[in-house]
């Protein structure tokens, strides 16, 4: 046996190890349906394992840092008080639901009234009280043949927000899930599930968000998956926002299921962690639907920041729209790989997919890939990718005014960033992610600027070097 | 003292020299209006002066206001009170027009040890000059020159200017692919800007735009270097009689 097959069989036997203590103590253990998909998406992984940089999916984000860690299922209790999520505060949410390592925590959470037939728990609670209610929907659409790491999360599938719009149902305000990284003691692993139906005609916005508590001591990864549903003229708004610590893993996919003249929007604002992979399934399965996916990443150091988009469309009249800015600093890789998939009757569809790149140092990399498979006759797709640096010009014409270097660069980066924010629809999320880019630009900004090697009032020189 | 003196300046970009040792006195109040023809350097002096980077200045001297304005950077160039109407005013999506002017006028502001202007303060002021350039407020709400025709992104440049209120303004080219009803609102802009304190240097390849800018002083600029001087009378014979005269006048008086 090779040293690599070796490592491999070790590896599959610590997750093996774990699941079998997990199935006996997890919510719905006893569910036959629950057990039995578990059951399925363990085998799964183990037939598959990890993937590698060979897979054409994951060629360019080399997981084998994740893959080689000895991550634990579970950590002790940690104590986290009210005050500690003062940081992650948003304004004007309907209501929040926070998960420490993975878990529901009804103490940090805050859950006032919501209007009649907004339905918020935990997918943990709802597992254990009316698990029928979604037997039916809970891995219903998430595709774990093809994602190691789909396979993994519903393997170890126990907890995170289950949310159910009825029919009709408008609720003005977004719904802020905040998923808390706390690994002390040792490299983490969770895996939250959520599950959110927005039943006929109703419409939501829903905000993930995750952080790491400060004052983490090991790296943790949370490989989260979120199912959408949208039943027919849904409107639904999805926000994931990754700004975990510089040592956290982030792989998420969001598999959205969408009905006749539905339309969704799914927004993703990456500016932490180390390895981030944002999956982006969603299928428009009903007529005449809308899906708008819109990203802004922003990496630096050396953060690797992955974009998967995997549209399919699967019924006439529908459009897509992706539209992805990256800006990226110092050793920074940032990834688009955008795949459309139009299928034999998906006549009349309208795709678009247009990829943005700034890299504002030598050493920063992007890899963008569009992929397009059509099997219909008689559609639209096109796809678009750029990469750049800031414009000099610009960056001149706004000095020339008055405004200094590093001002000035930050508005340009601002402005780059403004085409994402612009595309957000709902006005507190849109604050929200602002403000956030905001400081995280200022950073970007300032960091240059410390980096910059001292050269008399010779700029121009410096900016080219830098820059 | 003068405001500007321009003491025998040399630039070169990738090793070509353009300027070879520019001489000029521009008084407080003064239009000077630099002329030439194409490639005689009229627009890297211009961009000198505004300090753009390209240029790398081999020899000479430059003094704003009695301060060294060569070690200057672009954004200390502007709030001393340099100012220029490019001749191709860049398009910025994503920055507002009003946003971009009030942050540029804060900035010089604030360089001066002023306090910073609100929104609420500025409006009114920023209305008035609008009205001046003859300019719809809803293009304002616009990104900077975005989707702006060539003769709104000139305007553009001197509603800065209004706003701005340097002491040297830089013209360059400004009327170049003017139609003459935009080159009389431009120019009326210019106009209404001049005081005692205020100078300009309008660089323009064409005599037209001096007809509404009349200029106090007229400088043809030929291979880096002036070659004549003279009243607003200059540019009329240059343009009934073109550079090539004054080319060969100038090979006559050296020879």
């Amino acid at each position: 046996m090779t040293s690599a097959a070796q490592t491999q069989t070790r590896q599959l036997e610590h997750y093996l190890g774990s699941f079998a203590e997990f199935s006996k103590r997890a919510v719905g253990h006893s569910l036959p349906w629950l057990r039995t998909l578990r059951e399925n998406a363990l085998e799964r992984f183990c037939q598959v394992g990890f993937p590698t940089t060979r897979d054409e999916d994951w060629r360019f984000t080399n997981i084998s840092a994740i893959a080689e860690m000895p991550f634990r299922f579970s950590s002790e209790p940690v104590r986290i008080s009210t005050r500690d999520l003062d940081p992650w505060q948003m304004e004007a949410a309907a209501c929040r639901l926070v998960f420490v390592n993975g878990h529901f925590s009804a103490e940090l959470s805050t859950l006032p009234n919501l209007p009649a037939g907004v339905h918020v728990s935990s997918l943990a609670k709802q597992i254990a009280e009316k698990p029928a209610e979604i037997e039916h929907q809970l891995g219903a659409y998430l595709d774990t043949e093809r994602d190691a790491f789909c396979a993994l999360n519903t393997a170890f599938a126990e907890d995170g927000a289950y949310i159910h719009i009825a029919r009709g149902v408008v609720l003005s305000e977004p719904i802020q899930l905040l998923f808390l990284s706390a690994a002390i003691g040792g490299p983490l692993m969770t895996h939250p599930r959520n599950l959110i139906v927005a039943e006929e005609e109703s419409q939501a916005a829903i905000i993930e968000d995750y952080v790491s508590l400060n004052g983490s001591t090991a790296a943790a990864l949370s490989n989260t998956v979120t199912e959408l549903v949208a039943r027919d003229n849904a409107v639904v708004s999805h926000y994931l926002i990754e700004r975990e610590d510089a040592r956290a893993f982030n792989v998420s996919t969001l598999r959205i299921q969408q009905g006749r003249s539905t339309n969704v929007a799914s927004h993703s604002l990456l500016i932490g962690g180390a390895i981030v992979r944002n999956n982006v399934h969603p299928v428009l399965a009903g007529e005449g639907g809308e899906c708008l996916i819109n990203g802004l990443f922003i990496g630096n150091g050396r953060q690797h920041l992955d974009n998967y988009m995997y549209v399919e469309h699967a019924k006439p009249h529908c459009g897509s729209r992706q539209f992805y800015n990256g800006i990226l600093d110092g050793h920074g890789h940032g990834v688009f790989h955008g795949r459309i998939i139009v299928h034999k009757d998906a006549q009349k569809t309208d795709a678009k997919q247009t990829n943005r790149n700034l890299l504002l140092s030598d050493n920063a990399q992007i890899d963008t890939k569009p992929q397009l498979e059509i099997y219909a006759d008689d559609v639209k797709c096109t796809h678009g990718a750029t990469i750049g640096q800031i414009e000099e010009g610009a960056l001149f014409y706004l000095r020339s005014r008055g405004i200094d270097e590093l001002s000035a660069r930050k508005l340009l980066l601002l402005a780059f960033a403004s085409e994402c924010l612009d595309r957000m629809k709902e006005q507190p999320a849109r604050a929200f992610a602002q403000e956030l880019i905001n400081d995280c630009l200022f950073e970007v900004s300032k960091r240059r600027d410390d980096a910059a090697p001292a050269q008399g009032t010779d700029h121009g020189r410096r900016w080219k070097e830098v820059g | 003292m003068s405001l500007l003196e321009i003491k025998n300046l040399r630039a070169e970009v990738d090793g070509h020299e353009i300027l070879r040792g520019v001489n000029l006195i521009v008084n407080p109040g003064e239009v000077h209006s630099i002329m030439g023809p194409n490639g005689s350097g009229k627009s890297t002096l211009a961009q000198v002066l505004s300090r753009h980077e390209t240029y790398n200045v081999t020899a000479g001297e430059v003094l704003f206001n009695g301060k060294d304005l060569l070690a200057m950077k672009p954004e200390e160039a502007a709030c001393e009170g340099v100012f220029m109407a490019f001749q191709y005013p860049v398009e910025i999506p994503g920055i507002g027009n009003t946003y971009f002017l009030r942050s540029a006028l804060n900035a010089i502001r604030k360089y001066r040890g002023q306090d910073e202007i609100d929104a609420m303060d500025f409006l009114p002021m920023f209305r008035e000059k609008l009205k001046l350039l003859e300019m719809d407020e809803k293009l304002m709400n616009r990104s900077l020159n975005e989707g702006f025709s060539g003769g709104e992104k000139k305007r553009n440049e001197i509603l800065q200017l209004a706003v701005l209120e340097p002491t040297l303004a830089i013209l360059d080219e400004t009327d170049s692919g003017l139609d003459i009803d935009a080159l009389r609102i431009v120019a009326s802009g210019v106009n209404a800007m001049r005081d005692a304190n205020r100078s300009f240097i309008v660089v323009t390849h064409y005599q037209r735009l001096l007809n509404y800018i009349v200029p106090d002083f007229v400088h043809v600029l030929v291979e880096g270097r002036i070659v004549r001087s003279g009243g607003p009378k200059l540019a009329l014979e240059l343009e009934e009689k073109g550079y090539g005269a004054i080319d060969l006048a100038q090979s006559v008086a050296q020879a």
